[in-house]
């Protein structure tokens, strides 16, 4: 007793004896939910994922994170209509992430830096047949040849890219960045052979051998409105009036310009006619701008290049030199309707941008594939009705993005790759979304985003110089970091900091928490105050 | 040390108020978010769920030892924070710490402090804390002797506004209008009343000692530089620090730091800082709210607010609101935040 302080009669002790986990009628979990952007994605990129890579300015590995869902980074960051800036969260602090721009950024970085996509793995024997070279055909080649599959494309124009090439103009799209990133897939080893248009699926499958084939052939043909018009009228199809473009026809339109249609097509070739010399185009749609397929930003660029707006009209007859038009209005369920009253209008050449359909013919001899209102019918899987056939991008309908072909070819991909094994394939696993109201936040700083350079409207219409910037190294580390990591722990520390009782246990750099379990009284302070809502706080299991 | 306070770290370059951040350099961050940290409150101690107070102990503490290199004397008045963390044998406190009565922890403090200058430690630290009955209330002439004779302690006051381990008996820090153990919800002015109870931080500057401050744990960057401000400092100052506490305002544990966030965004707690008697600093309001948004979360403001959520008291919550803007009048809470820099 003696060696014990004054008035001590029992041993000092730690309350680390007293385990008050004990007293838990909740428990805290940490989650990983899907976030809004990744939802939101057509290509199933991992957003968020290459956003984190990006924070640390590792932008060669937030690359190899975006490459491997999506080959395109720098097409997507040109060409993408942006579904998961439309979702992001930060929306609800001050103005969505830049998530295009920094794609574009890292994009144009793996083309400046030569970075290269992982080598394919070991060769599996099998062949598969990719019909057409847009974005669904080459995203399938890409993941088909990353699983070790010898892919042969067979693309029936002189030249690579689809809809890259032939559908978007190189004021949007610079063909460069196109050429590159389609090197990139041929360079991994697949076969790719242009000017081969396939005209019968099942002989080419039969002869060459391929294990399963993936059609994407896009469309390509131009739905015609049947307008009355006069032997001197000009009428140019939209498509064809792009693709000959690309093979240097330029078509002679005019000066005064109508382009019949509202969607994207409708203000590329808008834009293109004001660029290749038109002084007064015109769209003309039979509803009103809301109601318009094509995307905001596509139509507002429209605007500011001087296109001008018709809407609630028709062209009811073409002739030389002259439109005449009707006027529509909307019925109680908004479908246009004819009001009889006419009007005329001057005009040098109509464009019809009023859709298109696919060219199936290759398709007749497979037995068991379907068609319906001009295109091909899949199963979840993309497989048509014939077995070993799949089928994605524009020719299935869909979205009819670019974005939404690249997922569509890298789902095909799993799936044919799933078929030549004999396995089913494998869905992802569904997430719960975190949504806003899980967030807390008050631990984001507002931060206006930055916005890309734009060619001023002026210095527009004389060129096909592309519209928008990009964001240098410094814009796009600061946009990476306004990411919020909604619904996923992106390391804040703030659950070890804030907890009462030291029951949250650091794990250092990339491994995250845990909690300790023994000290934890379930207070869901952390819960609270988790700033991307990864934490859960759930009842204690008996 | 450093006398400079530190800045809110740029997480995110462009800010977050989180407790870590993984792009910036260790040195940066707060001490919190170090994995060594002192935790010089220790898990196992019987504060209830969410507490307040134990969060408030171990973020001052565990930056009071980070500013002295360990080298510190912790002497704790009687109330909740002693009662939680040492039921005999035990303790959770991972620093030299001495107990005292619930009135001359200040006193005791001064002697401590006394007792390491004869022995020549001008090394060792000494903080004194103890809870707003302590502090505020009982051990008050004991504290404003500590001032007066400006010896050298950082005095801690834990506020969670009344005698919460005795069962929640009001303090002189129970906000008017809050419902207490002797300030029931009944009557035609129920609840605490207006016009009573001190404002500890203006008592302790009227003493016109080196350094008085306010913080709340909803903001640990400004915690942890007034604690590293005040150690870098000597002679008497006193941190006043509001730390909500679910069984006495009768609010869910999970709200404690939204709690003290809401305080200091409403204006009803001002959060500031002074030298030598005179403000030099404040914490502006980020987003401005009402108090009834405060008030809402806690029932010991329940009767205030009728079954169906409308207000029922409304002069009492204008009246609190009325305080909150005169805080925001004196002390000029609102405009751009103080540390804003350009990013």
């Amino acid at each position: 007793m003696k060696d014990k302080p004054f008035a001590i009669t029992l041993d000092v002790g730690s309350s680390l004896a007293n385990k008050t986990g004990s007293w838990r009628v909740e428990r805290p979990v940490y989650v990983d939910r899907l976030s809004p952007c990744n939802h939101a994605c057509p290509a199933g990129e991992d957003i968020q994922g290459w956003l984190y890579r990006a924070e640390e300015g590792d932008y060669e590995g937030a690359w190899s994170v975006l490459v491997e869902t999506n080959p395109f980074p720098a097409v997507m960051g040109r060409a993408c209509f942006r579904p998961c800036e439309a979702a992001c969260n930060r929306s609800g602090v001050d103005e969505a992430v830049g998530i295009n721009a920094i794609e574009r950024f890292l994009g144009d970085q793996a083309i400046d830096q030569g970075w290269e996509v992982p080598v394919p793995g070991p060769a599996t024997g099998h062949r598969v047949l990719v019909v057409g070279s847009g974005p669904a055909g080459l995203s399938a080649a890409y993941h088909l040849c990353r699983l070790g599959h010898e892919v042969e494309i067979h693309e029936a124009a002189p030249m690579p890219g689809g809809m890259l090439r032939y559908g978007i103009p190189a004021y949007r799209l610079p063909r460069r960045v196109v050429d590159a990133e389609i090197e990139r897939i041929t360079a991994m080893g697949v076969t790719l052979v242009t000017g081969s248009p396939i005209t019968d699926a099942s002989s080419v499958m039969a002869g060459d051998g391929f294990d399963a084939a993936f059609v994407a052939v896009g469309a390509q043909r131009g739905r015609d409105a049947e307008i009355p018009a006069g032997d001197a009228a000009r009428v140019v199809d939209a498509v064809l009036l792009l693709h000959g473009l690309e093979e240097g026809r330029r078509p002679g339109l005019g000066r005064r310009v109508v382009v019949y249609g509202g969607g994207d097509t409708a203000m590329d070739v808008a834009r293109t006619a004001e660029r290749l010399g038109a002084t007064d185009t015109v769209v003309v749609y039979r509803r009103t701008r809301d109601r318009m397929p094509a995307h905001d930003e596509e139509v507002d660029d429209a605007l500011a290049e001087g296109v001008r707006m018709r809407w609630l009209s028709t062209v009811a007859r073409a002739e030389g030199g002259r439109l005449v038009l009707e006027h529509m209005d909307l019925d109680d369920e908004g479908l246009p309707r004819p009001t009889g009253e006419l009007e005329e209008l001057e005009a040098d050449s109509l464009v019809l941008a009023l859709g298109q359909d696919a060219d199936l013919s290759l398709l007749d001899d497979l037995s068991g594939v379907r068609t319906s209102g001009g295109t091909v019918e899949v199963d979840p899987d993309q497989m048509t009705g014939c077995s070993g056939v799949f089928a994605g991008g524009d020719v299935t309908g869909g979205e009819r993005t670019i974005t939404g072909a690249v997922g569509e070819g890298r789902r095909a991909a799993a799936s044919i790759d799933a078929f030549m094994d004999g396995r089913a394939p494998t869905r992802p696993l569904d997430r719960p979304l975190a949504a806003a109201d899980r967030l807390n936040l008050w631990y984001f700083e507002d931060a206006p985003r930055m916005l890309r350079p734009r060619l001023e409207a002026a210095r527009r219409r004389t060129n096909f110089d592309e519209v928008v910037g990009g964001l240098g190294a410094d814009e796009a580390l600061f946009e990476a970091r306004r990411c919020m990591s909604c619904g996923n722990c992106f390391e804040c520390d703030n659950c070890f900091g804030v907890c009462p009782d030291n029951a949250v246990i650091k794990l250092g750099p990339g491994k995250r928490y845990r909690f300790d379990l023994d000290y934890c009284k379930g207070c869901g302070i952390c819960v609270q105050e988790c700033p991307c809502g990864a934490i859960d706080l759930i009842p204690e299991p008996r | 040390m450093t006398a400079e306070p530190r800045s809110r770290v740029r997480f995110y370059q462009v800010g977050s108020f989180a407790v870590g951040n993984r792009l910036v350099g260790s040195d940066q961050r707060n001490a919190q978010s170090d994995p060594g940290r002192a935790n010089s409150l220790t898990s196992g101690h019987r504060a209830c769920e969410g507490c307040g107070e134990a969060l408030g102990a171990r973020y001052v503490l565990d930056a009071a030892m980070r500013a002295t290199g360990g080298r510190l004397v912790a002497v704790n008045a009687t109330g909740c924070l002693e009662v939680f963390s040492t039921p005999y044998p035990e303790t959770s406190w991972r620093v030299a710490w001495m107990h005292s009565l619930f009135g001359n922890a200040p006193a005791v403090a001064s002697g401590v402090a006394a007792a390491l200058r004869v022995k020549g430690r001008s090394d060792v630290r000494v903080v004194g804390q103890a809870g707003d009955g302590g502090a505020v209330d009982i051990g008050l002439g004991c504290l404003s002797g500590l001032f007066e004779r400006n010896d050298d302690v950082l005095f801690v006051c834990y506020d969670n506004q009344a005698y919460m381990n005795t069962g929640v008996q009001r303090s002189g820090a129970t906000p008017p209008g809050a419902r207490t153990a002797t300030t029931e919800a009944v009557g035609p002015a129920p609840g605490n009343g207006f016009g009573q109870g001190k404002d500890m931080a203006l008592i302790a500057m009227a003493h016109e000692i080196p350094y008085v401050a306010t913080a709340t744990v909803g903001d640990l960057f400004d915690l942890e530089t007034k604690v590293e401000r005040a150690m870098s400092m000597q002679g008497a100052r006193y941190l006043h620090v509001l730390v909500p506490c679910p069984l006495g305002w009768a609010a869910a544990p999970r709200d404690t730091i939204r709690l003290a966030r809401l305080a200091q965004q409403t204006g009803i707690f001002p959060v500031i800082e002074a030298e030598g008697g005179g403000v030099t600093g404040v914490s502006k309001i980020r987003h401005r709210v009402p108090v009834e948004e405060y008030l809402r979360l806690q029932g010991r403001y329940a009767h205030l607010f009728d079954a169906g959520g409308a207000v029922a008291a409304p002069e009492v919550v204008a009246g609190l609101q009325a305080i909150a803007d005169r805080n925001i009048e004196r002390y000029g809470l609102l405009g751009d935040e103080p540390d804003k820099e350009e990013s």
